[in-house]
C-alpha cells in the first residue's frame, strides 16, 4: 500500500481500527476468554456477520465502483463453503470410520477407509462411491487451494464469455443469475456428487481440534473472519484508489467511452469479476464452519439480492457503506425473524414479526432505492456537509448526461 | 406359465374316463357326486369340463351356482339341488330348473368349492358367457379373458366368434382371439401368421402378447445347449461382462465364488490366533498386500477353501460359451414376434416423437403465456420487472379466490379471467405510477426496487394464504385428455393454454398495429420527447403499456394456476425461464418471444427426453445453453436492426 492511497482513504485506518476495537471487545467478552457476556452463539452470529460484510465488499467493488450487477455471487461464497466443507467432512468421517474399523479386529487397509467413508457420506443420497471431485478431499492444502480455483476460475469462464458477446447492464444481472440458478439446480441432483439437498453438515466440527470447545472455535474463527475482512478492506481501498480504480469507475459511468479511449475493458471487468469471486469464495470458506450446515438452498437467486440490498442500503460506491449495510440489515433481519422481536399490537391487528419483516425491508429497500441511492453511507456525506446534485425531473438534453430541471434550478 | 402347463396337464389327462357318458346336468351331477363333494383343482377338471360341454341348458345355471356356493345336497338322498336362501333355511331348485320345495338348513349339505375349483369353474363359464344374449357380459368376459388369458380360452372364444352379432364385439373378440392364437395355438405356422396378421399395431396389448414369446434366460455351457431356441450367443468382454459372466458360472455352480474383501476379512479375523494370522502379524494387516499374504498361507494351511484367482477366472470364462436362451421353444415364432416388434418399436419412436412434440409444444405455450406480459413491460418499455412473476401469482390466487366465492367451476374461471386482468392491472398502474416512473433512468435500480416489492409481495402472498398449495380446479370439460392412440394424448387443458397463447398473441399483434394505444406507445419507445410535442402524454401512454403487461402476467397466472399448484413462490419458478425467453427471443420483438418460447419448450423436453427421470439436470442445461446461445447471437434469434435497436 502506498502512501498515497491511504490518504485517498482515510477511512482504511478508521475502519481498521474500529475493527480492532471490536474484536477485542467481542474476545474480552466471549465465554471463551473470560467475560462471558457473549454467548458462543452470537459470537458465531458475529462472525458470520463479519463473513457476510466481506461478501458486500466484494459486491460494492463490482457494483458500486465497476457498475456490474452481479445477482451470481452468492453461488461463488457458496461454492467457498463446498470446497473447505468437502474437506471438513471428508476429514471428520474419516477420523471416525478409522476408529470404528480399528475396534472390529483388523487395522483397516486404505481401501476399507476410503470405502467406510464413502458409504458413511453418501449413504443417505444412496451411493457408496466417492465421485471423483472428492478426490482431493483427503487434503487440507488442496481443498483450501480449491476454495480460490474452483469459483475463480468459474468466475474467469463466465466473465470472459459474458463480457466478451458484451452482454452488459440488466442483461447480465439476469444471466448471472441464471447462471446461480442453474448452479443450484445442478447441486440439489442426488447424483450431482454433493449430496444433492441435504448438503454437507457436520462443519462446526474441526477434524484435529476435537480437544478445543466450540466456544475457543468460535472466537477463532471469529478472528479468522475479522482478518479477513480487514484484509479485504484494505486490498478493496488499495485496488480502487489507484489507476486500476478510477478506470473501473470510468467503465461505470460510460463503457462505450472507456473503449474509445483504449482501455481494454473487457481485461478490466474480467480482473474485477474474478477478483471480487474470489474474496467471496474465502468469505465463504470462512462462513459456513461456523453456520455448521450448507446446502443448495444458500445460493438460490434470492440470497444474491439480498446481497444487492445489503449494498444498497448501505451505500453504493464506498467501502465503508457496503459494511455497515451488510451488519446492519442481517442483524436486523436476524433479529426480527428470530422472533426476538416484540410482536406489534394494532388493535385490529398483531404484527408478528416473523411474517411481516419481509415486507417491511422489501418496501423500504424501494424506498431507499427512490428516495436514498446512497443509503446508510450518505449520512457521513451530510455530516462532511457534501451534497449531490439534485438529478430528479427532466433531462433538459439528450442523453443521461444533460442537465436535470432540480439541477438547473440551484 | 408352469401353472398354466400343469392344467393343462391335468386336463388332458382327467379328459375322458368312462363314467362321463350321461346327458343331462343332473345326471353328470349325481354320478360324480363322490368327486364332487370332495372337489379339488386336480380332480374335478373332467367333471365340469363334461357339464360345459354337455349342451344341456342347464348347465351354465348349475356351473354359476356351484362357483357361488349355492349348490347344495340333500342329505337325506343325497339329490344335488340350487339353493336360495330364505329365512326359514333354503328354497330348492332342482338342476333341470324347476322348483323343488324348500329345507331347512340342517337337511342340507351346501358345497363350498375352493378357489382353485372356482377357477376352473370360471374357466368353463367362459363359453357361456361368450354366447351370452346381453353384450354387456359378453363385453365383460372378454375383459375378463384380456386380463388373464390361458390357453383353454382360445377355443370358445373362437367358436363364439363365428355366433357373434354385435360388430364391436366382433372385432373385440377377433383381435383377442388373434392375441390368443399367437401365444397358446399349437401349430406354429398358424402362430405366426397371427403375428403378423397385426403388422405394426400400436396397442399396449399386442406387446404385452408378444414380450413374453421373447423372454429370454442367460446360461453358460460348455457347448451350444441342443433343440434350445437361442436368441443369441455371448462374447464374454463385449456382449457381457466378465464379472457377470463369471458371475453366471458361480450361480450355475461351475465355479467357485470369488474372493470378495469383506469375506477375506472375515476369515483372516476367524483365523487369527495370538496376534498373528497365517505368519503375519495382526498389526501388519492394513495393507491389501499383506491381507493376501496372509489368506494365501492359510489356504496353503487347507483352512479356509480356495478362492479362485484371476487365472482361474479367465481360464474358466474362457472354457464356457454363454448363450441366451428363449423361454419359447419355436424358432419361426420368436423370429416372427421379433420382426413384429421390431416394426411396432419403429412406429411407437415416429409416435413418441409426434407425442413429445406435441408435449414441448405446451411447454413453449406456457413458457410464452408466461413471457407475454414479459414482452411488453420489458421487451417494448424496456422495464425490468422482476415482480412480473408476482403478478402471475397474484393472477393464480385471484382465480383461486374467485372460485371460493363462485362454486361452479366453468363460470369461476370464465370470471377469474377478467378479475385477474383487472387486479393486476391495477397494481401494475400502482407499481409504475410510485415506483417505475422515478427510476426510468436507472434500469438497475428498477430492477432491485421492483425486486423489493416481488419479495414484499410474496411474503404477503404467504401471509394471506398460508404455504400450503392452494387448489385451482379446472372445470370438467376441461379434465381428461385427447387420446390419438396409446402412445399420443394430450390433455385438454394443455390445448387450452395453447389456444390461450395463441389468443394472446393475436390480441397483442392487434392491439400494437392495429390500435391508437399500440400507435402511441410504439411512438413513446421510440423517442418519448418527439412523442410528446405530437400530443402524446408519454405518462400515461407508459402508465397504460405497463398496466397492460400486467394484466396479461394475470390472467397467464389464472391459466397457469390450473395445472401447477397455486403458492407463493408460483411466480419466482417462471421468473428467470420467462426472461430467458425474452432475451434469447429477441428483446422488443414478440415473434421473437414467440421463437424463444418455442426454442426453450422444445430444447427442455429434448433433453427431459435423453435423461427422462432428472428434470432438474434438464433446466440446469437448459439455462447453460441460454447462456452459450447468448454468446452467439447476443441480441437473440430476430434481432431489431437500425435505429430500433436503440443503441
Amino acid at each position: 500500500m502506498t502512501p498515497g492511497s491511504l490518504s485517498r482513504n482515510p477511512s482504511v485506518l478508521i475502519f481498521l481500527a474500529t475493527l480492532a476495537l471490536f474484536t477485542l471487545a467481542v474476545t474480552f467478552l466471549s465465554e471463551a476468554a473470560g467475560a462471558g457476556l457473549i454467548s458462543t452463539s452470537f459470537v458465531k452470529t458475529l462472525g458470520k456477520t463479519l463473513c457476510l460484510c466481506l461478501i458486500a465488499l466484494a459486491m460494492d467493488l463490482i457494483w458500486g465502483f465497476a457498475g456490474i450487477l452481479s445477482l451470481g455471487h452468492f453461488a461463488f461464497f457458496a461454492l467457498g463453503g463446498y470446497m473447505i466443507g468437502m474437506w471438513l467432512m471428508y476429514a471428520r468421517t474419516e477420523v471416525i470410520v478409522v476408529e470404528a474399523l480399528a475396534g472390529a479386529g483388523l487395522p483397516p487397509t486404505p481401501q476399507e477407509i476410503r470405502d467406510g467413508i464413502a458409504s458413511q457420506i453418501f449413504g443417505v443420497v444412496g451411493g457408496s462411491d466417492l465421485p471423483a471431485i472428492w478426490a482431493f478431499a483427503g487434503s487440507l492444502p488442496a481443498q483450501l487451494a480449491l476454495v480460490v480455483l474452483v469459483p475463480g476460475t468459474l468466475a474467469l469462464v463466465f466473465g470472459w464469455l459474458a463480457f466478451r458477446s458484451r452482454v452488459t447492464g440488466v442483461y447480465l444481472s439476469i444471466l448471472t443469475q441464471a447462471m446461480t440458478l442453474a448452479l443450484a439446480l445442478y447441486l440439489f441432483q442426488n447424483d450431482s456428487g454433493l449430496r444433492g439437498n441435504n448438503g454437507l453438515s457436520g462443519l462446526q466440527n474441526i477434524p484435529g481440534a476435537e480437544a478445543v470447545g466450540q466456544d475457543w472455535l468460535s472466537v477463532w474463527f471469529f478472528w479468522a473472519s475479522a482478518a479477513a475482512l480487514g484484509l479485504g478492506y484494505a486490498l478493496a481501498a488499495w485496488v480502487v484508489s489507484g489507476k486500476f480504480g478510477s478506470v473501473i469507475r470510468a467503465i461505470r459511468d460510460d463503457e462505450a467511452r472507456v473503449r474509445f479511449l483504449g482501455y481494454p475493458v473487457e481485461v478490466y471487468k474480467l480482473t474485477v469479476f474474478t477478483l471480487t469471486a474470489v474474496i467471496t469464495a474465502i468469505a465463504g470458506a470462512l462462513y459456513y464452519p461456523q453456520a455448521g450446515i450448507i446446502n443448495p438452498a444458500e445460493m438460490a437467486p434470492i440470497a444474491s439480492i439480498y446481497l444487492a440490498v445489503w449494498v444498497a442500503i448501505g451505500g453504493r460506491g464506498r467501502l465503508y457503506g457496503a459494511v455497515i449495510g451488510a451488519v446492519f440489515v442481517s442483524l436486523l433481519s436476524s433479529w426480527f425473524t428470530g422472533g426476538r422481536a416484540p410482536d406489534l399490537n394494532l388493535g385490529f391487528y398483531t404484527v408478528k414479526w416473523v411474517d411481516w419483516w419481509q415486507i417491511v425491508l422489501g418496501l423500504s429497500f424501494v424506498l431507499v432505492t427512490l428516495y436514498a441511492p446512497r443509503g446508510i453511507g450518505g449520512l457521513f456525506d451530510l455530516i462532511a456537509g457534501l451534497r449531490a446534485p439534485d438529478r430528479r425531473g427532466a433531462a433538459l438534453g439528450p442523453g443521461d448526461g444533460a442537465l436535470r430541471e432540480q439541477e438547473a434550478k440551484e | 406359465m408352469r401353472q398354466i402347463l400343469m392344467m393343462l396337464v391335468a386336463v388332458i389327462l382327467f379328459t375322458a374316463p368312462a363314467a362321463l357318458r350321461a346327458e343331462t346336468a343332473a345326471e353328470l351331477l349325481t354320478e360324480n357326486r363322490a368327486l364332487i363333494e370332495k372337489s379339488s383343482r386336480q380332480s374335478i377338471g373332467p367333471v365340469i369340463g363334461a357339464l360345459a360341454a354337455s349342451g344341456d341348458p342347464a348347465a351354465q345355471a348349475v356351473l354359476e351356482a356351484w362357483a357361488d356356493k349355492r349348490l347344495g345336497l340333500r342329505k337325506s338322498d343325497g339329490a344335488f339341488f340350487l339353493l336360495t336362501e330364505t329365512p326359514e333355511g333354503f328354497a330348492l331348485t332342482d338342476p333341470a330348473g324347476t322348483p323343488a320345495g324348500s329345507a331347512a338348513k340342517a337337511e342340507i349339505t351346501a358345497l363350498k368349492p375352493n378357489s382353485g375349483v372356482r377357477g376352473l369353474i370360471a374357466t368353463a363359464l367362459v363359453q357361456f358367457q361368450l354366447s351370452d344374449p346381453d353384450p354387456a357380459k359378453r363385453a365383460a368376459a372378454l375383459a375378463s379373458i384380456a386380463r388373464d388369458p390361458l390357453p383353454d380360452h382360445l377355443e370358445p372364444l373362437a367358436a363364439s366368434l363365428a355366433r357373434e352379432t354385435d360388430p364391436a364385439i366382433t372385432a373385440r373378440k377377433a383381435r383377442l382371439a388373434s392375441l390368443l392364437t399367437l401365444r397358446f395355438h399349437p401349430d406354429s405356422a398358424t402362430r405366426v401368421a397371427a403375428i403378423d396378421s397385426f403388422g405394426a399395431d400400436l396397442g399396449l396389448d399386442l406387446r404385452g402378447a408378444l414380450n413374453p414369446l421373447l423372454a429370454t434366460t442367460r446360461i453358460a455351457a460348455t457347448a451350444a445347449p441342443e433343440g434350445a431356441n437361442i436368441a443369441a450367443e455371448l462374447e464374454p468382454g463385449s456382449d457381457i461382462a466378465l464379472e457377470a459372466a463369471y458371475d453366471l458360472l458361480v450361480a450355475a455352480g461351475r465355479a467357485p465364488a470369488r474372493l470378495t474383501l469383506a469375506d477375506q476379512r472375515a476369515a483372516l479375523l476367524a483365523h487369527a490366533q495370538g496376534g498373528s494370522v497365517g505368519g503375519v502379524a495382526v498389526a501388519d494387516l492394513a495393507d491389501q498386500a499383506a491381507r493376501d499374504r496372509a489368506y494365501t498361507a492359510l489356504e496353503q494351511a487347507g483352512l479356509v477353501p480356495t478362492a479362485a484367482t484371476e487365472d482361474e477366472v479367465t481360464a474358466a470364462i474362457a472354457a464356457h460359451r454363454f448363450f441366451d436362451v428363449y423361454a419359447e421353444p419355436d424358432p419361426a415364432v420368436t423370429t416372427a414376434a421379433q420382426a413384429a416388434l421390431a416394426r411396432i418399436s419403429l412406429k411407437v419412436g415416429a409416435m413418441q416423437a409426434a407425442d413429445l412434440s406435441l408435449d414441448a409444444l405446451s411447454l413453449a405455450s406456457i413458457y410464452f403465456l408466461a413471457a407475454i406480459g414479459l414482452a411488453i413491460t420489458f421487451g417494448v418499455m424496456r422495464v425490468i420487472n422482476m415482480a412480473h412473476g408476482d403478478f402471475i401469482m397474484l393472477g393464480a390466487y385471484t382465480g383461486y379466490v374467485t372460485q371460493q366465492i363462485i362454486p361452479d367451476y366453468t363460470t369461476s374461471i370464465l370470471v377469474a379471467l377478467p378479475m385477474a386482468f383487472a387486479v393486476t392491472f391495477a397494481a401494475g398502474v400502482a407499481m409504475e405510477r410510485l415506483v417505475i416512473r422515478h427510476l426510468y433512468r436507472r434500469p438497475l435500480e428498477t430492477l432491485l426496487a421492483t425486486f423489493g416489492i416481488s419479495i414484499a409481495l410474496q411474503q404477503l402472498a404467504k401471509n394471506i394464504f398460508g404455504t400450503q398449495a392452494r387448489p385451482l380446479t379446472s372445470p370438467a370439460w376441461l379434465d381428461g385428455a385427447w387420446v390419438l392412440n396409446d402412445v399420443v394424448s394430450i390433455s385438454y387443458i394443455r390445448i387450452a393454454i395453447f389456444v390461450l397463447a395463441l389468443m394472446f398473441l393475436g390480441l397483442f399483434l392487434f392491439i400494437m398495429k392495429r390500435t391508437r394505444l399500440g400507435l402511441e406507445v410504439r411512438a413513446v419507445t421510440q423517442n418519448p420527447g418527439m412523442a410528446a410535442s405530437m400530443g402524446i402524454n408519454p405518462d400515461r401512454i407508459n402508465m397504460l403499456t405497463f398496466g397492460l403487461g400486467s394484466g396479461i402476467a394475470g390472467v397467464a397466472g389464472v391459466a397457469i394456476g390450473l395445472f401447477a399448484k397455486v403458492t407463493s413462490e408460483l411466480g419466482s419458478d417462471y421468473i428467470v425461464q420467462s426472461f430467458m425467453t425474452v432475451v434469447v427471443g429477441g428483446v422488443g420483438n414478440i415473434w421473437g418471444t414467440l421463437a424463444g418460447a418455442t426454442l426453450i419448450g422444445f430444447f427442455q423436453k429434448g433433453i427431459e427426453w435423453l435423461n427422462p427421470s432428472n428434470t432438474l439436470a434438464a433446466q440446469t442445461y437448459m439455462i447453460l445453453f441460454i447462456i452459450l446461445f447468448i454468446q452467439f447471437r447476443p441480441r437473440g434469434i430476430i434481432a431489431l436492426k437500425g435505429r430500433a435497436a436503440g443503441d
